[in-house]
């Protein structure tokens, strides 16, 4: 599944594929490859490339589990997960309830007021907990905002990941207790704070590897580019591990690329691979491939989870505006969680009892999250003025004086009122 | 102790010490390696140090400093080199966007020591961007400090400052100095970083500077000398913090304040001193606040930049319409 010369180079929207999930697809997207065809029209040298694109095959998805829970052999990764033990597995089923059970939570707490905003993962469950359970404690993640998944394995406490959609800070853990980097916003800027960190474990020469997170419309930011180049040239240990959930807030990943996203790593002089990322038991085989590759001096690797954005962008947003249900529910068909937990109910591998008990741990962390946001205090005033600078400014101290006395004549005020 | 030398090789002398007394010290940029720069700041460091510590990197500003902030994650110190001063817009992004603000977002638990070398500024008779001075687009970033050396003995211990410090510093290099020599001590005590200091003693007017236009004030005070006038020549030598203290202290003597940069004046640096001296010193001055600088236009063609940039003329100009009043 590593990009050779002849993989196919169109649109992925554009036939039928293995991912099945076309049908929905292409109906909405009919017009958008239309608009794509007028601008390529303009020049001859697209047009050829689309044409010869028509003889070639959609690009396979690696794929362990399929959606109906079915366990398929693959010579090539089935290596990666022969350890993985009935109960491995259930530990994949219960992080990715617990990490969906923990989104919903956050979800319904910025209903509530609770929050200013969340960022919610729905749908892309496999593709964090496969990921983030091929990691070793000495590996670094740098994620963007909606790693909500690959915080839990990593040990960061849920509740940590609240502070900043809530308002009380903008970022607020410590990225070394769990050596997972604080949440990124600007999108595509932390590839490269991954592709330096990656640098300085070659320089330390330590067999440590990074994992970079990035989506489908951070692929076009020219900093994705850049960490290419730089890991590349320098043979960084680093997994570039794009989810491709199919939209960038509204767009759809064809105004992000002509190619599959996967194939941008042959440029740039390593592999790519595109992974069901609805499969958690695929993903967990290739990142821990990628990382193999990384430990082993053999430099980086592209890794894109096809998946799929259930809910919105965020609690901002409103996605009956660019697409329809009837995607939503072919991706349903496909959901990360019931498809493994139908491969434990056939292959005998948990009980009823396990389920349920799930479930009341489910309610548990819903309820301990709910809490916690709740009992989350506004941070101190001053708390402006505190780590703009880590030596200290004198300008910031100045300030701080004055927005104290300032303060304070409010309080003289008050009290001289009373 | 102290050795005469240019300032060009005064930073260099000084990354040479901080790679020798601290392992973690990493040199990166475009062609810091064998070429030892394009103006040989960096000459022989890579030959020393060996490619793993002084650094030539893939043609992409954003890149580097993208990936500095990630090595200084990883617990080394880069000291990275933008080519020019016109060059780093690219990196503009991480720098304001992830170097300033990474130790507040991580409450305090991660530090940045990242150094971030440009030389800038005109005078060299150079082509399009290549001649800038966007100090003041750094110093409105808060989480950044903003350094500019007027000679070789500062430049020399201004790095092995901003190299210690753990906060990013963004280390302005007065390209057109780069060549004027002065004693280096490499064994002296400096100064604090962040401090300005008298370089010429006066009593009837403050001119302050950092950088390139330090050595034009200190002629333009030799000028006004000839005229009976006692100028008082600041070094401001940081841009951020700035040292208001220091400035006050002077225009409570002179009582007249004329500022001085390369940079265009609108929304400059001296339109920031100027405002917060008029503040502390409205009572002591005696004419307002006075700025010499560039033009709200593009950085000119080289056969034009000597009507843009301040020379001695525009500083005695604003000297004299400060004393008139």
């Amino acid at each position: 599944m590593t990009v050779d010369s002849s993989a196919a180079r169109k649109p992925r929207r554009s036939a039928a594929g293995k991912a099945g999930t076309t049908g929905s697809k292409t109906g909405t997207t009919g017009s958008k490859t239309g608009t794509a065809g007028n601008a390529s029209g303009a020049t001859g040298t697209k047009r050829t490339t689309r044409a010869a694109a028509k003889t070639s095959a959609e690009p396979q998805l690696v794929q362990l589990l399929t959606p109906e829970g079915k366990r398929v052999k693959n010579a090539e990764y089935d290596a990666y997960v022969a350890g993985v033990t009935p109960e491995d597995l259930r530990g994949l089923y219960r992080d990715m309830v617990l990490t969906r059970r923990f989104d919903a939570e956050a979800t319904a707490l910025q209903r509530q007021g609770e929050l200013g905003l969340w960022a919610s993962l729905l749908g892309q469950e496999a593709a964090q907990i496969g990921s983030g359970r091929a990691l070793r404690d000495d590996d670094y993640v740098f994620p963007t905002y909606r790693e909500h998944g690959v915080a839990w394995c990593r040990g960061v406490d849920p509740t940590n990941l609240l502070g900043m959609f809530r308002g009380v800070n903008n970022g607020g853990w410590d990225p070394n207790s769990n050596n997972f980097h604080l949440y990124t916003i600007v999108i595509g800027s932390q590839a490269l704070h991954a592709t330096g960190y990656a640098m300085g474990i070659t320089k330390d020469g330590a067999d440590s590897a990074v994992i970079a997170y990035f989506g489908d419309g951070a692929s076009s930011q020219g900093d994705v580019a850049e960490s290419f180049t730089f890991s590349a040239v320098y043979n960084a240990p680093v997994v570039f591990f794009c989810q491709n959930n199919q939209w960038a807030i509204s767009e759809p990943t064809e105004k992000q690329s002509r190619v599959p996203l996967y194939q941008r790593a042959q440029g740039f002089g390593f592999p790519g691979v595109r992974v069901d990322g609805n499969d958690v038991l695929a993903c967990l085989a290739v990142t821990k491939w990628a990382l193999e590759r990384a430990r082993s001096g053999e430099g980086p690797t592209l890794v894109e989870a096809y998946t799929y954005r259930m809910g919105a962008h965020t609690t901002s947003d409103d996605p009956s505006r660019y697409r329809g249900d009837d995607e939503r529910a072919a991706w349903e068909a496909k959901d990360p969680i019931l498809r493994l937990r139908r491969y434990l109910e056939t292959s005998n591998h948990a009980d009823d009892g396990f389920f349920a008990e799930l479930e009341a741990e489910s309610e548990t962390l819903g309820r301990r999250v709910r809490e916690a946001v709740r009992a989350m205090p506004d941070p101190d005033h001053f708390a402006i003025f505190e780590n703009v600078y880590a030596d200290g400014h004198a300008l910031v101290d100045e300030e701080r004086a004055q927005f104290a006395a300032y303060q304070a004549s409010f309080a003289d005020a008050a009290e001289g009122g009373r | 102790m102290a050795e005469k030398m240019a300032m060009a090789k005064a930073i260099n002398e000084s990354l040479r010490r901080a790679l020798e007394e601290d392992p973690k010290v990493l040199v990166m940029g475009e062609d810091v390696g064998k070429l030892g720069g394009v103006f040989r700041v960096t000459d022989g460091l890579q030959k020393d140090f060996g490619e793993s510590r002084v650094i030539d990197t893939p043609l992409a500003e954003s890149g580097i400093v993208g990936t500095a902030i990630g090595l200084a994650l990883r617990g080394y110190r880069p000291v990275v080199e933008i080519q020019f001063d016109g060059f780093v817009f690219p990196a503009y992004d991480q720098i304001v966007t992830q170097l300033a603000k990474m130790h507040a977002r991580s409450l305090g638990k991660v530090k940045m020591p990242v150094v971030v070398r440009i030389p800038y500024g005109g005078g060299i008779g150079a082509v399009e961007h290549h001649s800038e001075s966007p100090e003041a687009l750094f110093a409105h970033v808060a989480g950044l400090k903003v350094v500019s050396p007027s000679n070789a003995s500062d430049a020399y211990w201004m790095m092995q400052q901003a190299i210690q410090s753990d906060d990013p510093v963004i280390y302005f290099e007065p390209k057109r100095r780069y060549w004027d020599k002065a004693e280096v001590d490499a064994e002296a005590i400096p100064a604090p970083l962040h401090k300005a200091q008298v370089v010429r003693a006066g009593t009837d007017l403050t001119l302050a500077a950092y950088g390139p236009m330090v050595k034009l004030c200190q002629e333009a005070a030799d000028a006004a000398a000839e005229e009976g006038k006692s100028l008082e020549v600041l070094d401001l030598r940081s841009v951020s913090p700035l040292d208001f203290d220091a400035i006050q202290a002077s225009v409570e003597k002179t009582r007249h304040l004329v500022v001085v940069h390369e940079a265009p004046v609108f929304f400059g640096s001296g339109g920031e001193i100027a405002a917060r001296i008029t503040e502390r010193c409205f009572y002591h001055l005696e004419a307002p606040v006075l700025r010499v600088g560039g033009y709200h236009a593009p950085y000119p063609p080289a056969r034009l930049e000597e009507e843009y940039l301040p020379d001695l003329d525009r500083v005695l100009d604003a000297v004299d319409r400060s004393l008139a009043f």
